[in-house]
């Protein structure tokens, strides 16, 4: 399907495309050009904005039980047995071990080094006043499950025009759990008005702004042990922000997450939009896929947008990343759910009256968060009698079906481990093409 | 507490009965179990009815619609918007009806006049092109809101009393009388009684369980109906479809949206009602006849309400579950003669928000009669006075007096609907004035909050941000109220969640659950 009527220009060709630039795209960019595989990755990468930047393996199971999971790896093999269809039973415990080490190591050679804890799960709070559980944190939030487990007296910032974010709510929500916390409204440096969380982290990469405001939390110091603020502490240099902090208040200081699109997941975007490029991915970012296909060779073609100048892409082998309906990877009608860019086949439930509860909050989750594309062991989408669709297609993240990573809390870790799955089957797909 | 009238149900009739008496003279008290128009009066279309509709199933509440509707565009004119309204009758629809429609309106003094279809599609151009015939009335839109809370704030400057989340649970009786009424208070779980010479049960759908408690009987069956809000306004008058009532036949005009409906399905009971998703698919079917852009706009919220039937059951009626033969003229019942029931027990039930005025007026009447109090009747005359209470319920109000007095630090809470922390103030002032409890969901009940493209995803946080910067929020009552406001609003999302709204529901589940996990607290 060619959109506009005009003849696509300027073809390119790669073995590997990935479409997508979600958390699953990004790591199976990475992971292709760890194999040294010659990719393309297409997308728009606003999604990856919205992400919290926190990575879950796995936070509650039973969901239907709302039970905490403190071991993650123990809960993905308790799950795995429950759920034989879940993806993560695609993959073998060690395998996981292995993609979510490689993407913490390269978040940590990148400047952004993550934490995770010995004991498994962290918590986190949230701006609600709720404590999230999850795996990896970045650095940045280190202090504030440090200070969590100690119930240590702490000091909660917020700023004047920073909306849905309030020091004082998130202190009354936790009081019954940690009744040390000292909320604190102050200005932001640099004058009052509305504020926007992205531009307060790069203001304050800047050391002048965060002399400022050092100097406006001194006075509140007496008798705290650590500071927490909004996850605003600098989009390139976190390291520096918050060591810089730390040495001039002479406290550990953390961040707590905000409403999304927040900087931590901002800085996962921009930590991938200019590493990826560097280690060999050839990105086409802010490019939509519009049309794919089978070429006569038995590779992909795919036209790419913008729509008055579209490209084309010949490609080996795919890995399709595009997410669920938020991400447009799948889209819905009265009548039922397709996958937009193969026409695959959806798993779903059998009417759209059984797709959600009539509670949002309904324990057991709602079904249509576990239909998705089913794939074979391979991570190919397969057909209604479970062959692959084709050979040279894969899939990972959150548009794979039987999983509900809301209420499962794996968003990222389902994310990681799929994209490494599902490239290193499109490697092994292309080795054997090219002996 | 001791008062001369007791009524309970602060909906349309409860409240503008409120205000009939309190200009009378007399010492009254609301009671409501939840919030003003909690029931049908928050669940409906919004058309101040020209009558036209019933002509045939129920002349004489098409005639009295029809009076009514040309007294309140005099009388409250600051709650209506006077649209018009259009019949329209498309290929295949029954050729005889349309034929003796004039007439039928004719009868039951209803003006009517005939347009050419094609004349028709100029006015609306979103008609569809197989109309055949249609004719112009006097429909208009009323805010339902507007029209409670402003009843309810003349009645409190005449000095009656609004207690909301106060429910009746009992009645104590002596000599025959009810003497006490008993009251709990949801909120705190207090309980109170009062005293009153008259009680007046104007709990609409409920109206059978509240006689109930007292050993009056009233026979009674329910019959909901589901409407669906489009995101933008598709037409400037009130389309409807020119034949006997059904379903999906009605599209009604409000500020910026346009509303569809509505359905008929008899249920069990009044409590726990969904807009299900077969009545969505109904609704858009049959509306896609009339206006064919039904079948493929953005639908931003369903919502329903219960009508309560009052009579025995016919079972000719019954068999079709058809309910919209029944008459919808209201029920005054003076429970005296009954045997067994308390003497001084009124129930006003049934009828429709176009008429509510002259069904306070008439249970005004039999009040004031059993009291001995001759004053007269003044809502027939005297202006709804706009208050300022009510004001921001009015889709794009906010937005204008936001933009323009923009004060630099008067943030926006909610963006979809540009409602700023000052109109917030202002609302949680008057609920202060009112019974000082600030809640999520009651600010979403007065305002627009929640009711944008975003559903409540973002504006939800920043609104109870702001309440506890301000004080008003303690403890954990915001993650309470946000779960409580969210599931309000899931309500009206869920049987709509397909394309765009699919994708806004993710991205609401994403945060409100996957990162901030609301639906494994263990509070209400
Ligand atoms: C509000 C929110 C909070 C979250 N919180 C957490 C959390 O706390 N912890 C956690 O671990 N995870 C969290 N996540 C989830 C996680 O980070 C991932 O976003 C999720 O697992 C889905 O990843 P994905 O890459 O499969 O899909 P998505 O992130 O949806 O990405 C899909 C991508 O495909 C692209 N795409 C779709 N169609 C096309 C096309 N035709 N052409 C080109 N590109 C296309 C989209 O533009 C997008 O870039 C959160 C996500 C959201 C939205
Ligand atoms: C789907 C639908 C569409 C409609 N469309 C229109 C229309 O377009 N035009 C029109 O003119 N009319 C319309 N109507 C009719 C109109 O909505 C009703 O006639 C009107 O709202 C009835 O108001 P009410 O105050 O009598 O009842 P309600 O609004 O139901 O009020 C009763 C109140 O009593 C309270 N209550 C119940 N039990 C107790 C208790 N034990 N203690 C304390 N309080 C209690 C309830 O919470 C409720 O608030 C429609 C009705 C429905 C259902």
């Amino acid at each position: 399907m060619n959109v506009s009527g005009k003849q696509p220009s300027c073809d390119l060709s790669c073995d590997l495309m990935i479409i997508g630039t979600g958390m699953a795209g990004m790591a199976a960019a990475l992971f292709a050009a760890r194999q040294g595989l010659d990719t393309i990755q297409v997308g728009l990468t606003g999604e990856i904005g919205f992400a919290s930047g926190l990575i879950d393996l796995l936070g509650v199971h039973p969901v239907a039980q709302g039970a905490p999971v403190d071991d993650p790896w123990e809960g993905i093999a308790r799950l795995c047995r429950d759920e034989p269809h879940h993806p993560y039973a695609r993959l073998d415990i060690e395998t996981i071990r292995t993609a979510v080490q490689t993407l913490l190591d390269f978040f940590e050679t990148s400047g952004y080094p993550h934490a995770v804890s010995e004991r498994g799960n962290q918590r986190v709070m949230t701006p609600v006043g709720t404590l999230k559980t999850t795996y990896a944190v970045p650095h940045t939030m280190q202090a504030g499950a440090w200070a969590l487990a100690r119930q240590a007296p702490c000091l909660l910032v917020d700023f004047e025009g920073l909306k849905g974010y309030s020091a004082r709510q998130i202190a009354a929500g936790l009081a019954d759990r940690w009744p040390a916390l000292t909320p604190v409204r102050l200005v932001f440096p640099g004058g009052r008005g509305e504020l926007y969380v992205e531009h307060m982290a790069r203001a304050l990469d800047a050391p002048a702004v965060r002399q400022q405001l050092v100097d406006a939390l001194r006075p509140h110091l007496c008798g705290m042990a650590a500071v927490g603020l909004p996850a605003v502490l600098g989009m390139y240099r976190t390291r520096e922000v918050q060591a810089d902090l730390q040495s001039s208040l002479g406290l550990p200081v953390f961040e707590i997450p905000t409403m999304v699109p927040g900087v931590t997941g901002l800085r996962l975007r921009e930590l991938f939009e200019q590493r990826l490029p560097a280690m060999g991915v050839r990105p086409l970012f802010q490019h939509r896929v519009l049309a794919a296909r089978r070429s006569k060779d038995g590779g992909m073609a795919f036209t790419i947008a913008p729509e008055d100048a579209p490209r084309r892409i010949q490609a080996r082998a795919a890995v399709l990343c595009t997410g669920r309906f938020f991400g447009k990877g799948l889209q819905a009608d009265r009548g039922g759910i397709r996958e937009t860019l193969f026409g695959l086949p959806v798993a779903q439930p059998k009417d759209r009256a059984s797709w959600h509860h009539k509670d949002l909050l309904d324990v057991q989750g709602h079904p249509i968060n576990r239909a998705g594309v089913e794939v074979d062991a391979d991570f190919r989408p397969v057909d209604a009698q479970g062959r692959p669709v084709h050979d040279n297609l894969f899939a990972a993240g959150s548009i794979l079906a039987h999983q509900d990573w809301i209420r499962q809390k794996c968003g990222s870790g389902l994310a990681i481990a799929t994209a490494y799955g599902a490239v290193k089957s499109a490697a092994r797909f292309l080795q054997k093409l090219y002996s | 507490m001791q008062t001369q009238v007791l009524i309970i149900g602060a909906g349309v009739t409860g409240t503008g009965l409120a205000r009939d008496l309190a200009l009378r003279g007399l010492s009254v008290v609301v009671v409501e179990k939840r919030d003003v128009n909690a029931g049908a009066s928050g669940g409906n279309h919004g058309l101040l009815h020209s009558g036209a509709r019933y002509i045939a199933s129920d002349p004489a509440a098409a005639a009295e619609c029809h009076i009514e509707n040309q007294r309140l565009k005099q009388l409250a004119p600051h709650c209506i918007e006077n649209t018009g309204g259009l019949f329209v009758a498309v290929a295949g629809d029954d050729e005889r009806y349309v034929a003796d429609f004039p007439e039928m309106c004719r009868r039951c003094n209803i003006p009517v006049r005939q347009v050419d279809p094609k004349e028709a599609r100029e006015m609306e151009p979103t008609l569809s092109d197989s109309l055949i015939a249609a004719y112009l009335v006097d429909d208009a839109t009323v805010d339902p809101f507007k029209l409670s809370l402003d009843n309810m704030a003349d009645a409190r400057r005449h000095g009656a009393i609004l207690r909301r989340h106060s429910r009746v649970t009992g009645f104590q009786m002596a000599q025959g009388r009810i003497c006490r009424t008993a009251i709990l208070d949801e909120v705190t779980g207090k309980s109170e009684t009062i005293d009153a010479d008259v009680v007046v049960n104007a709990a609409g759908a409920w109206a059978g369980v509240v006689a109930g408690l007292a050993g009056a009987t009233i026979e009674m069956r329910y019959s909901k109906g589901s409407l669906l809000v489009t995101q933008s306004r598709l037409c400037e008058r009130v389309v409807n479809r020119l034949r006997m009532p059904t379903d999906g036949d009605i599209l009604v005009p409000g500020g910026t949206v346009s509303i569809l409906g509505t359905t008929s399905v008899r249920v069990d009971s009044p409590d726990v009602i969904y807009p299900e998703v077969q009545e969505v698919d109904a609704i858009i079917d049959q509306g896609a006849a009339m206006i064919p852009q039904l079948a493929v706009t953005r639908y931003i919220r369903a919502y329903c309400g219960v009508r309560p039937l009052i009579g025995a059951d016919d079972p000719q009626t019954s068999e079709d579950d058809d309910d919209r033969a029944v008459s919808r003229g209201f029920a005054l019942i003076d429970h005296t003669r009954e045997p067994g029931a308390p003497s001084n027990l009124i129930t006003i039930s049934g009828g429709k928000l176009t008429t509510y005025r002259l069904m306070a007026e008439k249970t005004a009447d039999l009040v004031c009669s059993r009291l001995g109090v001759t004053a007269g009747c003044r809502t027939g005359v005297a202006a709804l006075p706009d208050t300022v209470e009510a004001r921001w319920t009015e889709p794009g109000l906010a937005p204008n007096v936001w933009l323009r007095q923009k004060a630099p630090d008067d943030m926006l809470l909610c963006e979809c609907e540009m409602v700023s922390q000052s109109v917030v103030d202002e609302i949680v002032a008057g609920l202060q004035a009112l019974d000082g409890r600030p809640h999520l969901k009651a600010i979403g009940l007065r305002s627009r909050i929640g009711k944008g493209p975003c559903q409540g995803t973002f504006c939800s946080q920043r609104l109870a941000a702001y309440l506890y910067d301000q004080g008003h929020l303690q403890g954990t009552d915001g993650l309470a109220q946000l779960r409580v406001f969210l599931r309000e609003r899931w309500r009206g999302q869920q049987p709509l969640l397909w394309d765009m709204n699919l994708a806004q529901a993710e991205l609401l589940e994403a945060m409100h659950c996957g990162l901030f996990g609301l639906e494994l607290e263990k509070s209400p």
